[in-house]
This record gives structure tokens, sequence and C-alpha cells, in this order.
């Protein structure tokens, strides 16, 4: 078995709401000082998935993609440091900015290359964008089947059951292969790599493509060929104008609370 | 300028989803004399075509087929591609639910065109189809324009007014979808898991714990609270880290992975209110925070607050909401 999962650097989203800045002349977040970006997490469980299944079935190989520029470099290394096999960076100029479209024609085109792939993994949706398609485009554009928001995937002859998750419960779909799949923190954290581990995944050698080794003609990627064009960038109003309870004991706060809350014809 | 869009509807438990009605009043007011269409697929979809030209639809696309009634991405996309082909829509707009989250980029790639996702708010500016969503785990908002036609938004529940008052008794077309159609995904078991009683996207009164509560036994004083504001009226959730420590039920996560609630009170009870968490309340009425931090972030989107430990807190505030008449 080949799987592929596919991986992307972004901004820790964790960075504190205070630390949050926006360049709104250029529409682009102002990295946080101090903060360095980080494998978007819900890549890192896709990788897990794909791990799991391969440590069960004892044989099988994982290829992990970015696009990216080249910090992603570090992406890669810790999919690899988790215990994928091989690595791709797919970078270029022309590769750079763009949508969820070019992203998902990139990486097909990528996987197309690769030729011999039974699986797809993804992140349920990139934790900078929020999209939530790159995934599912994957799957229209090499005419493959598909299941989103996995807490739980497992391949028996040549069957893939994903365990999705629902509003108001679960639900087991079963994809001939090949197949997409994207995976939710239902499945649970990934593994942290040994030291070992890394140290092994820091000599590895990732690849490189470029628009031209993927074919891809260059106004049909990146910036040039995005759907979507981001007009503006902006950070919301809370607008909470918080009003604190006073009060010399929690049950005054208390009886406060339920007063004015109350009065404001809330309760 | 008038623009044909095409909502693809869902049906909930028979009947035309509130969302539909909802994104089908939303069409009705973009659409500036264009025909507004909506599909409606699954058993006794033909029932509900009165529900959905009162709620501002044109047309009707229907297919009683009850294999709609579960999702099948290939299905929902053959009905949508045959409602496109016959409606030339210039925007489609679907609910962003299980199905809108697999159907809208599924669409948007067969179509070779784009979709934004969980929009809020969608509008014609300057005759022009343009889409605001929240980002960054809800950090920020970005609003986009289309290169591409159709427009495809799928937009999140309540973002968008339900005609009102409907037009009861508007009448309009029906057309038969064909055959549902083959699918390569099947479904093969499903398992329920949701809390008893009110759902929490449906309470007025949201009671909310998180990991600050130090143990999954804190959540009974914060059901506690829930029950002395009436079991009818308030439904009780969770932070993602206190779900993913175990101490509460997934099902009951609020937030950008979880679930997104509107009601007109949300109580977070040691929350810190991280952009994610917040991403599935910010839309709530009014947020009382009760935390022991006054630097917290829920402070800052929060109308009323207690500074202090939740322990202290929750037991005389208990006490003084049963003592409301
Ligand atoms: C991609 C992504 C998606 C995510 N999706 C979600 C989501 O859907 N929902 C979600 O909730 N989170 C989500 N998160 C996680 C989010 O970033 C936060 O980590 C999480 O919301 C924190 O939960 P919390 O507020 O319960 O815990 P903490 O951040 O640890 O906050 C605990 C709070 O409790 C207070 N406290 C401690 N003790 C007491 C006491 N005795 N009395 C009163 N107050 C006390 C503390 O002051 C603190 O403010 C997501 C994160 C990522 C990266």
């Amino acid at each position: 078995m080949h799987f592929v999962v596919c991986a992307k650097q972004i901004p820790d989203p964790e960075t504190p709401p205070s630390a949050f800045r926006i360049d709104e002349a250029n529409n682009e977040v102002i990295p946080a000082p101090g903060i360095s970006p980080v494998l978007s997490q819900f890549d890192g469980m896709a990788a897990e998935a794909a791990l799991r299944i391969i440590e069960a079935a004892g044989e099988g190989k994982i290829t992990v993609i970015s696009l990216g520029q080249e910090s992603a470099q570090a992406a890669i290394k810790q999919v690899l440091a988790m215990g994928a096999d091989e690595g791709i960076l797919l970078e270029d100029d022309a590769l750079q900015g763009g949508d969820s479209y070019t992203t998902a024609r990139t990486l097909a085109a990528a996987i197309e290359k690769l030729g011999d792939v039974d699986a797809v993994f993804c992140g349920r949706q990139a934790a900078d964008w929020d999209m939530g398609q790159v995934g599912l485009g994957l799957a229209e554009l090499l005419g493959w089947p598909s299941a989103i928001i996995a807490k739980d995937v497992q391949i028996e002859n040549g069957t893939m059951h994903v365990q999705r998750v629902l509003a108001d419960g679960f639900e087991t779909v079963a994809l001939p292969l090949p197949a997409v799949v994207t995976i939710s923190n239902e499945i649970g954290d990934p593994r942290y790599p040994k030291l070992q581990q890394i140290m092994r995944a820091a000599r590895k050698t990732v690849n490189r493509w470029s628009a031209e080794d993927l074919g891809l003609d260059p106004s049909t990627v990146g910036d040039a060929g995005a759907r979507l064009k981001l007009e503006r960038l902006f950070i919301p109003e809370l607008g909470g104008d918080v009003e604190i309870m006073e009060g010399e004991s929690a049950e005054e706060q208390a009886q406060n609370l339920a007063t004015t809350l109350r009065e404001a014809k809330v309760l | 300028m008038a623009r044909n869009i095409l909502v693809i509807g869902e049906l909930d438990g028979g009947a035309l989803s509130s969302t539909t009605a909802e994104l089908v009043g939303g069409a009705s007011r973009l659409a500036d004399g264009g025909q507004v269409s909506v599909t409606l697929t699954g058993a006794g979809a033909s029932g509900q075509t009165d529900a959905a030209f009162a709620a501002g639809a044109d047309r009707a696309f229907v297919n009683d087929d009850a294999t709609y009634d579960e999702f099948r991405s290939d299905q929902w996309v053959g009905a949508a591609e045959q409602a496109i082909d016959q409606s030339a829509p210039d925007v489609i707009l679907i609910a962003q639910s299980i199905v809108g989250r697999d159907l809208g980029p599924r669409l948007a790639f067969r179509r070779d065109t784009a979709v934004a996702m969980d929009c809020v708010s969608i509008e014609d500016s300057g005759g022009a189809f343009r889409a605001t969503r929240p980002c960054y785990g809800g950090n920020a908002q970005a609003t986009y324009a289309f290169a591409t036609s159709p427009a495809i938004a799928t937009v999140r529940a309540k973002s968008q007014e339900p005609l009102d008052p409907p037009r009861e008794g508007a009448s309009g077309e029906v057309v038969e979808l064909s055959g549902a159609g083959e699918s390569r995904a099947e479904i093969v078991g499903r398992e329920a898991a949701v809390a008893e009683g009110l759902q929490l996207q449906d309470a007025p009164v949201v009671v909310s714990g998180g990991r600050g509560l130090g143990a999954p036994e804190g959540f009974g004083l914060v059901e506690e609270l829930a029950e002395a504001i009436g079991t009818d009226k308030a439904a009780v959730g969770s932070s993602r880290a206190a779900c993913d420590l175990g101490w509460y039920p997934p099902s009951q996560q609020v937030g950008l992975t979880g679930k997104v609630v509107t009601p007109d009170l949300y109580i977070a009870i040691a929350i810190s209110g991280a952009s994610q968490h917040m991403a599935g309340c910010s839309g709530s009425k009014t947020i009382i925070a009760i935390n022991k931090d006054p630097e917290a972030n829920i402070f800052k989107a929060a109308r009323y607050g207690i500074v202090g430990d939740y322990k202290e807190v929750l037991p005389p505030l208990i006490e003084a909401v049963k003592n409301l008449d």
C-alpha cells in the first residue's frame, strides 16, 4: 500500500488573540514575533491515521507532500519523523499564493506523477484558512471517492472503512480504493517522534518538484490561477463591553449577576 | 443586478429545514428580480414545495427518493448538477452542514468553479456577488469575490433571515429530477450520539464548561446551573479542551470544529475564550464569563462577567437563579 499525506505549514493557530495582527493593506497575517509556524494540527492527525493502518498491516509506504515555501520543509520533516518514508516539497515561484483550487490542482498533479497511490490522507481543514476543501478537490480531480471528517479509518481487502463524525453521531462508510479521506481531531493526538526518529528525518533528503516538473501551466496555479479573490482581510469586532460584577464575596457577585440579568431581561 | 440563485435544500425530519428557509429568504433578497430555485430531495420532498415557495423560492427541483435521506456525495452532486443545468444559476447557496461541507467543494470542482466555505455574510456589492467568512480560527474574517461562475457559497446557519412574513399560499414551478444514481460510497453503519432532551443548537441558553473546571466533576455544577435556568431552556456545552480530556461528550463541543450555537444567552465557565471556541459562540446575543483570570480573552467578548473561582461562584449563583421569580 502506498499512502500520501498532505501536510501544510501554517502560523501557529494557538497564537493568543492579543498577538494576532493583520496587514490590511496587503491582506496578510503578520507573523507573531517569537512564535514559529507549525504543521497544521489536522495534518499531523492525518499522518497518524495513515501510520496506524500501515502498522496494523505490517507493510506499506507513506509519502508526505507539502505545497509551500522553503520553510515548509519543517512540516515535511515532522511527518517523516513520525514515520513517513519520503517527502516531497512542491516549491516554485509560480506555485506561491493561490487558493483551495490551485492547491488541490497542484497536489493532484503530484499524486498523479507518483502514480501508484492507494489512498490520500488530508486534515479536515487547514487551521489557518479553515476552508476544508482541498481533500474533496483532490478526490474530484483524481476521480476518486472520498469521506470527510473521520474519527477512525481502517483498510481491509481493498476497501476503506471510514467512521465519520456527524452532528448527531457517527456513520461508517465503505469506499473502494483508491480514495481520499480527511481526518478530524476525534482520531486522537498524533504521536510524538522520538529523538532518534527526529535525527533520522533531519538527514533525509526532501525531493522538490516545480510547476514544470508537474507539467502545470503557470497561469493555472498559484496566485495567477486562483478563483477566489481575497478582497479584504480584517479582524472582526468582538464588542463585548464587559461589565464585571462588583461584590465583597462570591455570594454578592453571584446575586448581583442574577439581578442584573433579570433587570436586563436576559433571564 | 438580476441573478439566478440555486439553493441546495435539506429536509429535517421530512420538513424543509430552518436553514434552507433562511437560505431561500437570503436568496430572494439577493436575486434582485432573478429566479430563486431550490432542490428538495429525500422522502416526502414533493410535499415541501409549498413551504419552499412560501420561504421565497420560485421553482423547486424535487426527488422523493429516500436514499437522499442519508448523505451520499455522488448522488447529491448528481441532483445538484441536474438542477444547475436546468436553472443556469449565477450563485449557488448550500448550508454549512454535513451535506454542505462535502457537497460544496465537490460541486465547485465538478463544475470547474469555486466555493467559499462557512460564509457568515453574502452580499451584492456594486453588482458583484461577495461572500465573507471567518478564518484563522475566528481571529479574522475574509471577503472574497469570484473569478468564475457560478459562485458557490456554503452559508452558516442563522446568518440569513428567513422571509418575514413568509409568502403564505405563494405558488411556483415544480420540476421532477431524474433518478438518484449510483454511489461509490456505501453507508455500512450508524451510531447516534446526542444528549437527551433540548439540543445545543436549539437552546435559548447554553451553559458551557472548560478545562478550568479542573476535573470532570466540575460539569456537575455546570449542569446544575443549566437545570436552575430550566431544562426546557438551557443546554450544556463544553470547550474542546474539556472534550479532549474526556470530561464531556464530543457531541457537546462548541467551536470551530464543534457546534456553532447562537443562543440568547451563552454562559462560559472556566473557558479562556480562544478564537476557535469563540468561533462557535460569538453569534450569541449575550455572553457571560465566569473566570478567575481577569485577563482571559473571554472577557473581551462578554457583556457581563464575574472574576472568581467557579467553585465559589456557581453554588450561590445557582441559588440566586432559582430564587428569581
Ligand atoms: C484547529 C483548531 C481547532 C479548534 N477547535 C476548537 C473548538 O471547536 N472548540 C474549542 O473550544 N476549542 C477549539 N480549539 C482549541 C482552542 O484553541 C483552545 O485550546 C480551547 O478552546 C481551550 O479550552 P478551554 O478554554 O476550556 O481551556 P483553557 O484555555 O485552558 O482555559 C481554561 C480557563 O479556565 C480558567 N480557570 C481555571 N481554573 C478556574 C477556576 N477554578 N474558576 C474559574 N476559572 C478558572 C483559566 O483562567 C482559563 O481562562 C481548537 C484549536 C485548534 C488549533
